[in-house]
């Protein structure tokens, strides 16, 4: 346990350093660059650039201080917004947290039963499943996210298009960004099915007489519960980077539309925020999962 | 982006499947090699008379806001969207395969760090590493292509390695240095093209993943710039029309990745079955 947390920290702290050495990288004066546009170029303005990521000082020193600073909330200003950095992403946490929430639950839910019912029924329902999440993983979700707009929002007009805020704005980029994740779960869960029902226990269950749903519920699905929670756990994580894409091809306004104008506009102070809470809380979130694991899985318990 | 080929499974690679896939992506090839004799129009010859038009012989997939020739360009667009996965696969190819020859010759010491860097690349979603470098780089084609080859180059050091480890042990390897051969040349001479036949089958897998990478790239705006007509870009530059009851600009090149990428799985899974690869 302390192990896994002293490894987590290390982690942490080494990705905050590329992230934060990247912008010396750069080919040119890292002032020049954290500055943004070449039209922000005052002395003034560099020299504020300066005292703000105190570049006067050693590098480890500016490091320390930048770390320190993140901690308590303290991003820096952004170049294009003129605004603090957390201000910015406080403001639009809550749009990029109501899509990945929603779908999760879309994938968890219909990606389980998909899987469920392509271990049980076997036979056609089975090669339909696994050709369909096939050809799932196959779309990059950009595309899908303009056909979904095509059909959806502009064809037949179920949807709206543009703007954000209520579930119904959220619902066809929940399904984009569901999709591959909910191909990749419902293999996962097939798989895990697959294994577990030919173990000894299933078959005890099934000559005792127990009525085949109570077998599929009780027995397999739980038993293959271990590798189906992780593998969530670890798609939820993914979809923080995948919102990027979603949320550009819809227009919402979250994190990931952020990064990706930040990105377009040379705003590095954004940049570097939106890139460190996306590894933060994709750590976060792998790290729930292990910790998750013994309460699921009696087995796993007994082996630590 | 890259937990999704691991999860294919080999039953989905019918022949017919393949054969319409292998058809499909030699055409695709021919034109795009052949783009500047077959193409009606100039992939940047607008013409605002035809701005949005449907579908009609004179623009056979219709034309975008600047009446530029979808057909055209796609076939333009073949080419930069075929060329950008195979360069960066051939960075993240030889990288990948030296780091992890490295590895499984070595082993000890170098074959922790080279296990460990991979581990830590492993551990974080790979569009998040190549925003970085595009972040500090600048966007275009190029630092696109180069940040998905190290981006890659983890994926397949880590297969390298598992294939090496199992090819070292056998015993020809060891006949080799008993006759004096230094590990260098055992390595470049034997054990790599040894190896090639599965590192091959495990590239086509990953082929149709770069392409899909480089593709949403170039969508977010990071990768190909205009005028180019990367199909990524084009679905980009063809989001505006879609308000407009313009589907054909958004859905000619979203419908064109789609179809090379399916194409390159189903491929890939039966080429990786065929040869024992573990994908």
């Amino acid at each position: 346990m302390v192990r896994k947390l002293a490894g987590l920290v290390a982690t942490l702290l080494a990705t905050s350093f590329v992230i934060f050495g990247a912008s010396y990288a750069a080919p040119g004066d890292p002032v020049t660059f954290l500055a943004g546009g070449k039209e922000n170029l005052t002395p003034e303005y560099l020299a504020a650039i300066r005292a703000q990521y105190h570049l006067d000082d050693p590098f480890l020193v500016q490091y320390g201080r930048w770390l320190g600073d993140a901690v308590t909330g303290d991003l820096g200003r952004s170049t294009q917004y003129n605004d603090q950095v957390f201000d910015l992403l406080l403001a639009r946490l809550p749009s990029t947290f109501g899509l990945v929430a929603y779908a999760a639950v879309l994938f968890v839910v219909f990606g389980i039963a998909l899987g469920v019912l392509a271990a049980v029924r076997g036979g056609r329902t089975d090669a339909a499943v696994v050709a369909g999440t096939t050809f799932a993983t196959s779309v990059p979700p950009f595309v899908i996210a303009t056909a979904l707009i095509s059909l959806f929002g502009v064809q037949l007009g179920w949807f709206p298009v543009m703007g954000g805020g209520s579930l119904w704005h959220l619902t066809l980029p929940a399904v984009t960004l569901a999709l591959g994740a909910l191909a990749i779960i419902s293999r996962v869960t097939r798989q895990a099915m697959i294994e577990q029902r030919e173990l000894d226990h299933v078959s005890v269950a099934r000559a005792s007489g127990l009525p085949e749903r109570l077998i599929v519920v009780r027995h397999v699905l739980r038993g293959a519960l271990g590798p189906i929670v992780t593998m969530c756990g670890l798609v939820t994580a993914g979809m923080l980077a995948g919102t990027v894409t979603v949320e550009t091809a819809f227009g919402l306004n979250g994190i990931g539309s952020l990064l990706v104008h930040a990105i377009n506009t040379h705003d590095f102070p954004v940049t570097q925020a939106v890139l460190l809470l996306m590894v933060a809380a994709y750590i976060a979130v792998t790290t729930l999962v292990d910790l998750v694991q013994p309460l699921i899985d009696p087995r796993v318990r007994r082996r630590a | 982006m890259t937990t999704a080929i691991a999860t294919l499974s080999p039953k989905t690679a019918r022949p017919l499947g393949y054969w319409l896939s292998s058809a499909f992506l030699a055409l695709v090839v021919t034109a795009a090699a052949l783009a500047p004799l077959v193409a009606p129009y100039q992939p940047d010859a607008v013409d605002f008379a035809a701005t949005l038009a449907p579908m009609s012989p004179e623009h056979l997939l219709g034309a975008d806001q600047s009446g530029r020739d979808l057909f055209t360009r796609i076939l333009y667009g073949a080419r930069t969207s075929l060329i950008g996965p195979l360069v960066l696969l051939a960075i993240a190819s030889v990288l990948g395969v030296a780091l992890g020859t490295l590895a499984a010759w070595h082993r000890g010491w170098v074959d922790a760090v080279v296990s460990r860097l991979t581990d830590v690349m492993y551990a974080f979603p790979g569009l998040l590493f190549v925003v970085l470098i595009v972040a500090v780089f600048g966007n275009g084609m190029t630092t696109a292509v180069v940040a998905l080859g190290l981006a890659y180059t983890p994926t397949i050091a880590k297969y390298t390695r598992s294939v090496a480890l199992a090819e070292c042990a056998k015993p020809y390897i060891d006949a080799y240095r008993v006759q004096g051969m230094g590990g260098f040349t055992i390595c470049v001479r034997h054990l790599v093209p040894n190896m090639a036949r599965s590192l091959v089958g495990y590239l086509v897998v990953l082929f149709g993943e770069g392409l899909m990478s480089l593709a949403t790239l170039s969508f977010l705006g990071f990768g190909a710039q205009p005028p180019s007509s990367d199909w990524g870009l084009m679905v980009k530059e063809g989001q505006p029309a879609i308000v407009q009851g313009a589907f054909l600009p958004v859905l000619v090149p979203g419908a064109a990745i789609a179809l090379v990428v399916v194409s390159f799985n189903v491929i890939g899974v039966r080429v990786a079955d065929r040869m024992g690869v573990k994908a």
